[in-house]
Parts: C-alpha cells; structure tokens; sequence
C-alpha cells in the first residue's frame, strides 16, 4: 500500500494543496480525478518527489517510498517528451531496464528480449525500429506502457494515458493495467475527464486543492461528490438516467 | 587538384602542418560528439557560454603560470553552477541568466587579459592559432579526446536517458544534476582544446553545427555521434587545407567549412530537408494530375 501523510505542496507561498492524506491499495487500478488545475499531477510528482513537498511523507509498504525508487514505473504525460529525438521504439522501451541496471552496466540478450515481449504485448513489435516521432499518439503512450512493463516494478503511475488516444490503444493499455492489477501491483492514474471512470477504475480519489473524497469508485463516484467539486450540471449529465455510464 | 598535392607534400614537410592537422581532427572528433549531447539536450546557449565563460580561466591560468585546462575548467564550472543557481533560485528564465553570467564573465576576461599583457596573445584566444600548436598543446589535446571518449562510452546509458527523458531518469533515482555538471566539465575541457582551432568565438560552431549536420541524417544516437565526429573531422581538414592555401584564417575557415556541409545536408538530407519535400510534393502532384 502506498500511504501519503499530511502532504503539502506550494508554489511560491500560493498552497497547491495541504495536508493530503490518502492511501492507495496495492492490486486496484486507483483513479485520480479533479478539475483543471486541481493539483493532479502536481500530487504525483510530490510523491515521487519531482517536486518539493512542504511537508509531508509518502511510503510505501511501510518504508520510506524513497528507498523503492526502483520499484516505480512513471509513465509522464506525452506532450513533455521531444518527439524528434534520434531514438528508436526498442531503445525507448529498453531504457525501462536502466534503473535497475545501475552505472556502467549495459542491457543483456534477456533485456532485449524482454523489450520483444512487452512490445508484443502492445501490438508494436512490426514499429520496434520506427524513430519515436513516427507513431501515433495512441502508439507512443502504448511504447511508454511498454517500457513499464520493462521496469518491472511495483508501483506504477501514469500521468493521462487516455488523453488523444484511439480505441485499440485504450483497449491495448487496459489489458496492461488488469495484468498489473492481477499481479497485486499498485496502480495510480491520473485521469483527465470524467468518461468510463468506473469502467476504468476500482478506487477513485476526487482531489480539488485538497482530497475531496477517495475510496471504492462505487462509494466515491456519487452525483453529491461531482457536484461538489465539478457542477451541478455535470452532475446532472453524468448520472442522468442511461447517461454516460 | 594541384594545390591538394601541394597541401599534401607540405603535410609531409612540415611539423606544425601535421601538428595542426592532428589537433584539428582530434578537436572535431570530440566536439562532433559532445556537442551532440549540447543540442539534443536543447543547450546550444549554454554551449556558447561556457565556451565564453572560460576567458578569464585562460587569463588567470597564463597569470600563475598553471596548466591552461585548469583555469579554464574552474571558471567553465564556476559559470555552469551560477547560471543555475540564478535560474532556480529566482524568477528568471534560464537563456536571460545565462546572457548575464556569461557576458560578465567574458568582459572580466577581457580586463585579465589585458592585466596579464603577456605573450598571451588576445587575438589567437579569440580566433586560434592552429598553426602555432605545440606539442604540449597536441598532449593535452590527446588526453582531452581520450577523457571525452570515455565519458560517452562509459555514460552512454545516462546521456541518453537525461538528454531524452529527464524526468523519467529521475524517478528511478537517478541524480541528473551530477551528470548534468559532468557534462559541463567535459565540455569546457572541449572548449579549451578547440580554442587552439577555431578560438573562443567559434567554438560554439564546433560544438553544434557538425552535430546539427549528422542530426539531419540518422534517427538513431550511436549513428549521430559517429557522424557527427566524422563531419568534425572532415570540415577540420578541409578548412586547414583552405587555410594554408589560400592563407585564411584557420578558425573561420574550419567553421565555414562545417557551415557548408550542414548547408548541403539541409538541401539534400531525407530526414526533412528541403530537396526529398520538394520531389515529395511534385511526384505528388503528379500523381493527382495523372490520376
């Protein structure tokens, strides 16, 4: 389980959040949603500690989550990436193996295996030597799921997967993230709508400047619970008789 | 044809002719591969500063009668370290910090230098002297190659991580900031061995216009860095032999030369250049007029 204490992340005095306390449960997809500007991705990134926190801890099985740095998979929003960088799909994939590898040591035959296998996985083996920039954004968030798969770890965060991405992507990374889940893998999405949000995910955490609520999806996902932190009309739309869901 | 012959037989004659000759190829090889790194990594400015920003190293290494590297690698370090802090610590963007450190650090070399009134002469520093190389010089230039060489092979992994993916680098512990230090002291070791070429203004050429040329040919890094240090090498040569020929300036001429071929590669390169576009959209054309 990964347990996050009284976390607080400002930016120049202008407080993000403060105080989060939220926990998420090792063999559940556990989904992040918020409006806009809500600090969804600024959460993540104050637990991996990309950013400073202000105050807080953030562990993992009951250990510090900074001794388990090689136990994370973080797949980054895709609009942060140069996309005409001279690299292949296989290499991007194999860079999955360099945490673990450590200084000095270079992939192995069963590395580069591996790399076949989880690219099999995501239907891309026939783009293994397309340079990165080639490939649909559909594709390339699937090389990056590749690549986690590579990591091999036990936490696994992605920063909106779904945004921009065609159905037979969708389905492809799905399939990924049950593996995972079945495995009893801790799985964290931060998700950008509110579309397919209990089609995706078995816990949810609502997050506006703060938790709103967070629990089984069945529990959170409530029209009280939108409202509150969307509209009232969104609400309204999403859980109008044979709406959305 | 007559004047290569002449280029040549001069090669065989002449020991600072072949001195010159082997600096330059040394000082492409290695510029041509870090300074793939510097524009992947979207530093050709910091190139540029750190290559200025050495000066006053120079001068003050001429002062106390130290090796050239040293001085030169402090405030090369020194300068990388204050662009950083200036950036993180305040709201100013990183390419403004760097403007300002390196123009300061520059001018104060520029008053060293005229302190020292040595035989240090300014207009070599600022242009080179290939010609004038010493074999000290050609040492120190080997060692540099050699260190440069093993940084990439030996970091290969990590410069390609934390050129490409920083963050990602990151969240599995790695400490980017260390590299990213290394680098920069390879890098103002570079600009101290290219200095000798090409001189401290054009160095930053060095760094990136043979780089830019390979990128314009591969997608693939390892390929990259072995171009780039090719076309290093090659407009070396080519530019020492137009500079003995017709008596140019060696710097200026290796530039040129290096301008050149990524002039060529612009036109005719398939990655994106203009040539492969324009036949693109005229066999296209003429493909929908036909159809």
């Amino acid at each position: 389980m990964l347990k996050v204490q009284n976390l607080t992340v400002a930016y120049s005095d202008t407080p993000v959040f403060a105080d989060v306390a939220v926990n998420f449960n090792a063999g559940k997809i556990t989904g992040i949603i918020g409006p806009n500007g809500a600090g969804k991705s600024t959460l993540i990134k104050a637990m991996l500690g990309l950013i400073k926190s202000q105050t807080g801890t953030v562990s993992f099985n009951g250990h510090a989550l900074k001794q388990f740095q090689k136990q994370i998979a973080y797949v980054e929003q895709r609009k942060d990436l140069d996309l005409t960088f001279p690299i292949s799909v296989f290499d991007v994939v194999l860079t999955g193996t360099y945490g673990k590898l450590g200084l000095f040591r270079q992939p192995s035959k069963a590395d580069r295996q591996r790399c076949l296998v989880a690219l099999k996985q995501v239907d891309l083996v026939e783009f293994a030597n397309r340079q990165i920039g080639q490939l649909s954004g559909g594709q390339l968030q699937r090389v990056f799921v590749a690549r986690a798969i590579l990591q091999d770890a036990q936490l696994i965060i992605l920063d909106e997967p779904f945004v921009g991405i065609d159905l037979q992507s969708e389905t492809a990374i799905m399939a990924i993230l049950h593996q995972w889940r079945d495995e009893g893998k801790t799985i964290i999405v931060v998700h950008h709508d509110l579309n397919k949000v209990s089609h995706y995910f078995d816990d949810l955490v609502i997050l506006n400047h703060g938790i709103v609520d967070y629990g089984p999806v069945d529990d959170v996902y409530t029209p009280a619970n939108i409202e509150r932190t969307f509209s009232a009309d969104l609400s309204a739309v999403l859980f109008a008789k044979g709406g959305a869901q | 044809m007559q004047s290569v012959m002449t280029f040549i037989s001069a090669l065989g004659k002449y020991d600072f002719l072949q001195s010159a000759l082997i600096t330059a190829i040394m000082v492409g090889v290695m510029s041509g591969m870090i300074g793939s790194f510097i524009i992947l990594r979207g530093m050709s400015m910091m190139g540029d500063a750190i290559s200025h920003a050495v000066l006053p190293g120079v001068a003050v290494a001429y002062m106390l009668g130290i090796n050239v590297m040293i001085g030169a690698s402090v405030f090369g370090i020194l300068a990388a370290g204050l662009i950083g802090l200036v950036a993180s610590k305040s709201k100013i963007k990183t390419d403004t910090s760097i403007g300002i450190v390196f123009s300061a650090f520059y001018a104060l070399g520029f008053i060293l230098i005229s302190l020292a009134e040595s035989s240090t002469n300014l207009h070599h520093i600022l242009f080179g002297n290939i010609l004038a190389v010493s074999d000290t010089d050609m040492m120190t230039t080997t060692v540099v190659l050699g260190l440069v060489i093993l940084f990439v092979v030996f970091f290969y992994k990590e410069l390609l991580i934390t050129s490409f993916d920083p963050t990602f680098a990151q969240t599995y512990g790695f400490r980017v900031q260390i590299l990213h230090y290394a680098l920069m002291l390879v890098l103002t070791l570079v600009t101290v061995s290219a200095l000798q070429t090409v001189g401290i203004i054009l160095v930053v050429a060095m760094l990136i216009t043979p780089a830019a040329t390979a990128f314009l040919w591969t997608d693939r890094l390892g390929v990259m860095l072995g171009l780039a240090a090719t076309i290093g090498a090659v407009a070396s040569i080519v530019g020492l032999y137009f500079s003995y020929t017709f008596n140019w300036a060696s710097g200026p001429a290796i530039v040129l030369v290096a301008a050149v071929l990524f002039g060529i590669s612009f036109v005719i390169s398939p990655k994106q250049a203009l040539l492969p576009t324009l036949f693109k959209g005229k066999a296209q054309l003429r493909r929908r007029v036909t159809a």
